[in-house]
């Protein structure tokens, strides 16, 4: 069972909401937390574990091996994404606009245009208890971070046991990066917060998992400000809102120390039971 | 011109309000441009009246004519994208997963694939609320081009400032450090850096400041909730000083933030006695 924990809109409560999910799930399963936020994962800090290995990952990008080069420029012009430049009698590669796609390496007539590993980001695992749990991060100055998230998706089914629950913390927004990190979900948490921004942002995330035909429970956090719109949509929707949870100062402070809040708030804890038992009965 | 971007490697620190309540004191010099394509928000509170629109068109994806197909494979087997999906011995493209390449339509012999252009979004240069011009877009569903939305916003907003003489762009920037915020810190003057004294925050601020800096991009810092982890605050003023990076303003917990929001309005309208020695403070050391 894997469930991705997303949203449109930044800061709604994305890590806090996974990593309490899991931990707590953890007690009484095997459970399995993937940070997939890979530009800016957070996760880490609030689940503090035992670290039992480090993998680093590349991608593959052209470079130009002159002296086989015939300056065809075939290169140049089979390149969609103006990755790599013919200048007079020199090919120039752009690996930051390079998607990895092989084809001026593989149709180079002379073979001119090797592929080679090049710096993506790290994945680390970690053990906490019942708990695994796998953080992705992105080398600073790498655009791309869909490769990294499709890399540690596949690290995870090819390297690590099955576990009872998946959880994914996905990145914000709603473009390729946030797809590739919920597309192999089975379940998606969409968390939003009662303003118009949140919900602003949920509506293009929800029709953005509906293009993916998937199912979806909303969370709404910070209960108590903003207005009732974000529940009048989901009810007009169809969608059903799965848990909420309030406002209040002693969770930011939590937060901020980043501390669990399901061991400090037994009703955080009844939310997070409430959870579970829907996800349990998609299965 | 100078181009002030305002950014914050974490989501929900509070970006859009401050870019808002800037525009307001700001109005008459400045060009608004709102390159947090994927999640745009701005126009919830500028509530801008679009003046020109115009479809945006960036990247490809393949499409293959079963009328021409043989079934051959070739296509299949070169996608890196997992994008081309085998059916009996049929052929489709997977929308959502093709990047693009063309590298199928190389190797098909029967000249079955074409590339299409894709709409991937809209943009938009309007008039807003406060007086002040915005340049904002929408980018469609699951697209990957939000970095060349970025650019093209940034394009327009360079344009228009030029044409009505304005001195200032300020960009309302996404959050991460990846293709969208790298193409919105390219050419920019001044970043402003949102943070919230959260470990979170804490480690966010660090990664976005060393992408700024690669980019030799000046740095200020506003730090928003100050009072909700004091200890944390003091950590990041630390940095600051480290980093050679600008203390523009400290700002306390404080609930105005989602009621502006909720209202449609930006902290001055909300209680410009509260709010004004804030954000002029902060125009004031960025402009």
């Amino acid at each position: 069972m894997r469930i991705a924990i997303a949203s449109g809109k930044g800061g709604t409560g994305k890590t806090t909401l996974a990593v309490n999910l899991a931990l707590y799930a953890a007690q009484t399963s095997n459970a399995l937390l993937m940070d997939l936020d890979v530009e800016e994962p957070n996760s880490s800090l609030f689940v503090k574990g035992d670290l039992i290995s480090e993998t680093p990952a590349y991608r593959m990008a052209p470079v130009w091996d002159k002296p086989a080069c015939l300056l065809c420029g075939e290169c140049a012009s089979i390149c969609m994404f103006n990755a790599i430049l013919k200048l007079g009698d020199m090919i120039m590669v752009l690996p930051e606009l390079c998607h990895t796609c092989h084809a001026c390496s593989e149709l180079c007539p002379v073979g001119a245009l090797p592929m080679q590993q090049r710096p993506l980001g790290i994945m680390r695992l970690f053990r906490k208890d019942a708990l695994l749990f796998l953080e992705s991060k992105l080398e600073i100055g790498v655009e791309q971070a869909a490769p990294l998230i499709k890399q540690s998706l596949d690290y995870v089914n090819n390297e690590l046991p099955a576990t009872d629950y998946q959880f994914i913390d996905c990145p914000p927004g709603t473009s390729c990066s946030m797809i590739h990190a919920t597309k192999t979900a089975d379940y998606v948490i969409l968390v939003t917060e009662p303003t118009p921004f949140g919900l602003h942002d949920l509506r293009l995330a929800v029709e953005t998992m509906r293009q993916l035909d998937k199912p979806i429970g909303v969370v709404v956090n910070r209960i108590g400000i903003g207005n009732e719109d974000v529940f009048t949509y989901c009810r007009e929707e169809g969608i059903e809102v799965i848990g909420t949870i309030i406002n209040s100062r002693e969770f930011a402070e939590l937060y901020s120390r980043a501390e669990l809040m399901f061991t400090y708030n037994e009703v955080f804890r009844h939310t997070l039971d409430e959870i579970l038992r829907r996800i349990r009965g998609i299965r | 011109m100078k181009e002030i971007v305002v950014i914050s490697g974490k989501g929900g620190t509070g970006k859009t309000s401050l870019s808002a309540s800037l525009s307001y004191v700001a109005a008459n010099e400045v060009v608004m441009a709102d390159c947090d394509v994927d999640a745009a928000d701005l126009h919830l509170i500028l509530k801008p009246e679009n003046q020109y629109s115009e479809d945006f068109y960036s990247g490809f994806k393949a499409e293959i004519n079963p009328e021409y197909c043989q079934s051959c494979g070739a296509c299949f087997s070169v996608c890196r994208f997992e994008a081309i999906l085998r059916k009996d011995d049929r052929y489709e493209v997977k929308y959502l997963d093709c990047e693009g390449c063309g590298y199928c339509q190389h190797v098909c012999l029967a000249e079955a694939i074409n590339l299409r252009e894709q709409k991937v979004g809209l943009c938009h240069i309007a008039d807003a609320r406060f007086g002040c011009k915005l340049v904002h877009a929408e980018l469609g569903i699951g697209a990957d081009n939000s970095g060349k939305l970025v650019a093209k916003v940034k394009r327009d907003a360079n344009r228009v400032a030029k044409e009505n003489s304005k001195d200032y762009i300020l960009v309302d920037g996404s959050p991460g450090i990846g293709c969208p915020v790298i193409s919105s810190l390219s050419g920019a003057a001044y970043a402003v850096l949102v943070t919230e004294p959260s470990l979170s925050g804490l480690e966010d601020l660090k990664r976005v400041w060393e992408l700024s800096a690669r980019f030799r991009i000046a740095c200020g810092c506003v730090i928003n909730k100050a009072d909700v982890n004091p200890e944390i605050t003091a950590m990041i003023k630390d940095i600051l000083v480290e980093k050679d990076i600008e203390l523009l303003s400290e700002i306390p917990y404080d609930e105005d933030f989602p009621r502006a929001i909720t209202k449609g309005l930006c902290l001055m309208e909300l209680d410009q006695a509260k709010w004004e020695p804030y954000i002029k403070q902060i125009w004031e050391k960025i402009r």
